[in-house]
């Protein structure tokens, strides 16, 4: 808007600005005072019409001072501030040239007007305030109430439908509020629970500690506990819980209720003692097994001085022809009453029957004088199998070995005492069985180099632990070399050279005997060619043969024959350079499936000797049946030839038995030759070739190559 | 046990309330005896308190023109109190007639009469939240209905963050609500400080012990202290300064001494 200056219109905007400075100060408007000015500049005007207006009228007055409420001025400073500028302006800046007097006393009457138009506007909106706030508190409350209402529910919700028990008792141990689970728990209705008092509620299975955490929480001296907990059920069975009781204080930090949160672990523990003697208990027989002796066992040898232990370790004589011959139900019933007559046997609460797997059972005494009754449990133990067990109508007859080790506690461990029990089991077996014997440390010692040497095997062959020897055979009537026995060696790296007796069994056991003998036969006839490939001048005396034993095991293996051909065809030697040295024992009985490999290798023409003859069970009439070129006597015949005169007796059945192989086309080797003496004896006999000391010790092949050479030029 | 997050505190109009004050010092009548007496006997020691709460306001108002100006249209006030006149939505929809205007506070009351003030406005909403509880603003219905997260916000701390203790963790409070605000948005800020008040420390400290004692305490930081809220987000000229020097509209010296407590400023997001 523009003003001219000085006109009416300019005088009326200073009134405004002198007005909303003097007021702005005590104003609390967020706006500025420049626009505060704008607001009270209209007020202005209005007061300035009405100050020059033809017929006066006061109401202008009224609506001025509403306004200024309005515009938020509230202070009542704002009202004085504002009659005092209008009292000293309005006339001034507004009243024009009209008469002073009549404007002055209209001034006072606007005044007095503003003055009840700002009490009334001001009234109205505290009061329209006040009333807002006040229902504003009132709708908060109605909230608040609401929603804790809604919580109460909630909690009350919570509570009834919670799965887990929750009851709420006094410090006293007054009940007082359970929820439905916890009375499903108990089978009580809330009447019968309410009431009752939580002290009642003693079990002989209480933990010490029980009533001496519930003692310190009621006092305030603990927050909270947690402990499994049993109960009796008004029908007399147990309730097992899992249970935490906490203190509940009020808001001055006084303990005032205590808490107890429940769970039902009842069936739990049941499914976990079932579980638990399901898992050290053999199902078969229902005796404690392996796991559960173990522990038992372990807690025995941990036990403190002056304890002791004795183990009896009981293995059923000949079980697998009861198996094999009525059947595993049959085997399992016998098991069984074995188990029961073993379990009668436990008679002190000191004294635990287990079985380990298969027929094999342990009985532990445990306690101060072990040593005596450790000898009487197995005295039992053999008693109880003395009478026959009755299996399917038949009467069997159980025997067993028993391997007794008893010792103070402390100073073995389990799978040491149980592994010097089972050694002993099996003294006990092979000196017969139906016996016990007791550990002693030195058949243990030689059992554990066993053991040890079991271990060590597969990885010798492929660090190339083994080497061979051989021992020349040679020709009895000219005493020229013919051939050599290939001997396996085991260097082991702490216990030197071992000969085929320490190891060869164990190779048989763990069926590394299969590839050690394919590696022998391989390397042995690498070697017959080495020879040969020398030995070109020596045509006359036909090749050097090489002879190589088998194991029973590699008999029966079914890659016997492939491998036999392949190592020849690939070293291409003939069949007949080679001679393959079978027991006698391992072909009593042979069957002709078993026959079958040794007759193709025959037919291929490769020799195949019948080793060891004479200290089995030489069946003669059985020779014919086999595919056999070759018969090597055992040293023990022609030990007596060392002496001299040799026993006659001994030359005759020499005598016989050679005439007899020689009648079947077989050829005769004889071995232990160590005398000149004897070698001479030997080839009056007729025996056709001989190995021995007196000729050579087994040795390395380069050895075996001089003898011949010395042998062809000599 | 513990009252559920989804409880509201319960509400004792026996005991002041620091909005009910505020009110009260703008010379409103929203108020009851217990928080004018409170009121009066800070103003005791501050006589000139009703000038820093005006100062409050006016400064709010020149940054929600400012931020409207910018180009927000959205806006977050926590801690809004009892909107007795100016309030964010009158200032922002006059600005911007389609502005949305969250109000946010933790008093009943407050949101009971805020709920009675909007009745009808589509445009603005008040929740019943916590600040110290940014999570449950951010993700609650009303904020998801009414503010689009994906856009730049306006964040209003205006006058609250000075009754945060540091045992809540006003800092991880407000990074968490500046992590959720998109690039664009601004955090508007006072803080009350000993720094401008025009008296000694001693008096001002009289009006903080009235606080301490209604329960609602006081937190006085400094200047450094109060530019932490703003990390990561580039301040906006002039800075963080006394209230009447944001920006003002008219010549400071019209402004009363009192209106330079405590300090005021915008950050903003890149």
């Amino acid at each position: 808007m523009s003003a001219e200056p000085d006109g009416p219109e300019d005088r009326l905007r200073r009134f405004a600005t002198i007005w909303s400075r003097a007021v702005f100060p005590v104003t609390s408007t967020s706006s500025t005072r420049p626009e505060f000015e704008e607001l009270l500049l209209p007020l202005a005007r209005q007061l300035s019409g009405a100050l020059r207006a033809r017929s006066f009228d006061a109401e202008a007055g009224r609506a001025v001072g509403a306004a200024l409420v309005e515009a938020h001025c509230t202070d009542p400073e704002a009202l004085s501030r504002t009659l005092d500028c209008v009292d000293a302006y309005l006339v001034l800046y507004c009243g024009e040239d009209g008469d002073r007097e009549d404007l002055r006393a209209r001034s006072g009457r606007l005044q007095h007007a503003m003055a009840a138009g700002f009490a009334q506007a001001l009234r109205m909106r505290t009061l329209a305030e006040q009333e807002t706030v006040a229902r504003a508190a009132l709708e908060a409350q109605g909230v608040v109430a609401q929603a804790l209402h809604a919580t109460e529910a909630r909690f009350r919700a919570v509570f009834e439908g919670a799965a887990i028990g929750i009851g709420i008792a006094d410090l006293e141990g007054n009940v007082l509020q359970v929820n439905g689970a916890l009375r499903r728990m108990f089978g009580l209705s809330e009447q019968s629970m309410r009431g009752r008092n939580v002290k009642e509620w003693v079990h002989p299975d209480d933990a010490p500690q029980t009533w001496r955490l519930y003692d310190e929480l009621v006092l305030g001296e603990r927050e909270h506990y947690h402990l499994e907990k049993a109960f009796y059920r008004p029908d007399g069975t147990v309730l097992w819980t899992n249970l935490t009781v906490s203190l509940l204080r009020d808001a001055d930090g006084d303990p005032q209720y205590q808490l107890a949160l429940m769970e039902d672990t009842t069936e739990r523990r049941l499914l976990n003692l079932r579980l638990r003697y399901e898992a050290t208990h053999d199902a078969l027989t229902g005796l404690p097994n392996r796991t559960f002796f173990f522990e038992r066992l372990e807690k025995a040898l941990g036990a403190g001085e002056g304890q002791r232990f004795g183990l009896c370790y009981l293995d059923l004589d000949g079980f697998k022809t009861v198996n094999d011959s009525l059947g595993h139900a049959a085997g399992d019933r016998l098991l069984v009453e074995v188990a029961d007559r073993l379990q009668a046997c436990a008679t002190a609460s000191t004294e635990m029957v287990a079985r380990l797997g298969g027929d094999e059972f342990v009985a532990l005494t445990t306690g101060p004088d072990t040593e005596r009754t450790v000898d009487e449990l197995a005295a039992r133990i053999m008693n109880a199998l003395l009478a026959p067990i009755s299996v399917d109508g038949r009467e069997l007859t159980v025997r067993g070995s028993i391997g007794i080790v008893e010792g103070p506690a402390g100073e073995r461990s389990a799978a040491e005492v149980l592994r010097s029990a089972d050694i002993t089991m099996y003294r006990a077996k092979s000196a017969g069985g139906n016996r016990f014997e007791l550990a002693d440390p030195e058949s243990d010692a030689r059992a554990i180099t066993r053991h040890g040497l079991t271990t060590a095997l597969p990885t010798a062959l492929d660090r190339g632990e083994f080497f061979i020897e051989y021992q020349p055979l040679v020709h009895l009537g000219d005493g020229s070399v013919r051939g050599a026995e290939a001997l396996v060696r085991w260097l082991h790296p702490q216990h030197g050279v071992l000969s085929p007796d320490r190891f060869i069994p164990l190779a048989e056991h763990t069926g590394l005997i299969v590839p050690l003998g394919r590696w022998v036969l391989e390397q042995s006839v690498l070697q017959a060619r080495a020879w040969r490939d020398l030995h070109g001048g020596a045509e006359a005396l036909g090749p050097l043969r090489i002879n190589v034993n088998l194991s029973p095991c590699q008999l029966t293996h079914p890659g016997l024959v492939q491998d036999t051909v392949e190592i020849l065809e690939r070293t291409g030697m003939s069949p007949d350079a080679l001679c393959l040295e079978v027991t006698e024992s391992a072909l009593i009985g042979a069957d002709d499936d078993l026959l079958k490999p040794l007759r193709r290798l025959a037919e291929m023409g490769v020799d195949i000797a019948l080793d060891d003859f004479g200290t089995g069970y030489s069946n003669l009439a059985n020779l014919r049946r086999l595919p056999v070129s070759v018969l090597k006597l055992d040293r023990s015949f022609t030990q007596s030839m060392q002496r001299f005169p040799a026993d006659p007796v001994d030359l005759k059945i020499v005598e016989g038995i050679v005439s007899l192989a020689h009648s079947l086309d077989l050829a005769v080797t004889v071995e232990g030759v160590e005398t000149g003496a004897q070698a001479e004896q030997l080839r009056i006999l007729g025996c056709d070739t001989a190995q021995g000391w007196y000729y050579a010790r087994p040795g390395p092949p380069d050895r075996l190559h001089d003898l011949a050479l010395v042998d062809a030029t000599g | 046990m513990e009252r559920p997050a989804w409880a509201p505190r319960s509400i004792d109009i026996s005991v002041p309330s620091v909005s009910r004050m505020y009110d009260y010092y703008l010379g409103g009548s929203h108020n009851f005896e217990v928080d004018r007496e409170a009121a009066r006997r800070a103003m005791e020691f501050m006589p000139g308190l009703p000038k820093v709460m005006q100062a409050n306001r006016a400064f709010m108002r020149r940054a929600v023109r400012f931020a409207a100006g910018e180009g927000i249209t959205q806006f977050l006030d926590i801690g809004s109190g009892i909107p007795t006149f100016g309030s964010v939505h009158e200032v922002a929809q006059a600005a911007v007639p389609d502005a949305r205007v969250m109000y946010v506070d933790h008093d009943p009351v407050a949101v009971a009469h805020s709920q009675a003030v909007l009745e009808g406005n589509e445009g603005a909403d008040v929740l019943a939240a916590d600040l110290r509880k940014p999570r449950e603003i951010l993700e609650s219905p009303e904020v998801r209905r009414l503010i689009d997260l994906n856009r730049p916000v306006a964040l209003l701390l205006v006058a609250i963050l000075h009754f945060v203790e540091d045992a809540d963790d006003p800092y991880a409070a407000v990074a968490e609500l500046r992590q959720a605000l998109a690039p664009g948005s601004m955090l508007v800020l006072t803080h009350a400080a000993y720094e401008g008040i025009p008296l000694p420390a001693e008096r001002a400290e009289g009006a903080v012990d009235v606080y301490q004692r209604i329960r609602n305490p006081l937190i006085m930081r400094t200047r450094d202290e109060i530019a932490r809220f703003f990390e990561g987000y580039d301040m906006v000229e002039p800075g963080l300064v006394p209230m009447p020097q944001w920006r003002p509209d008219t010549a400071p010296e019209d402004e009363d001494p009192y209106a330079s407590s405590g300090f005021a400023g915008v950050g903003r997001t890149a």
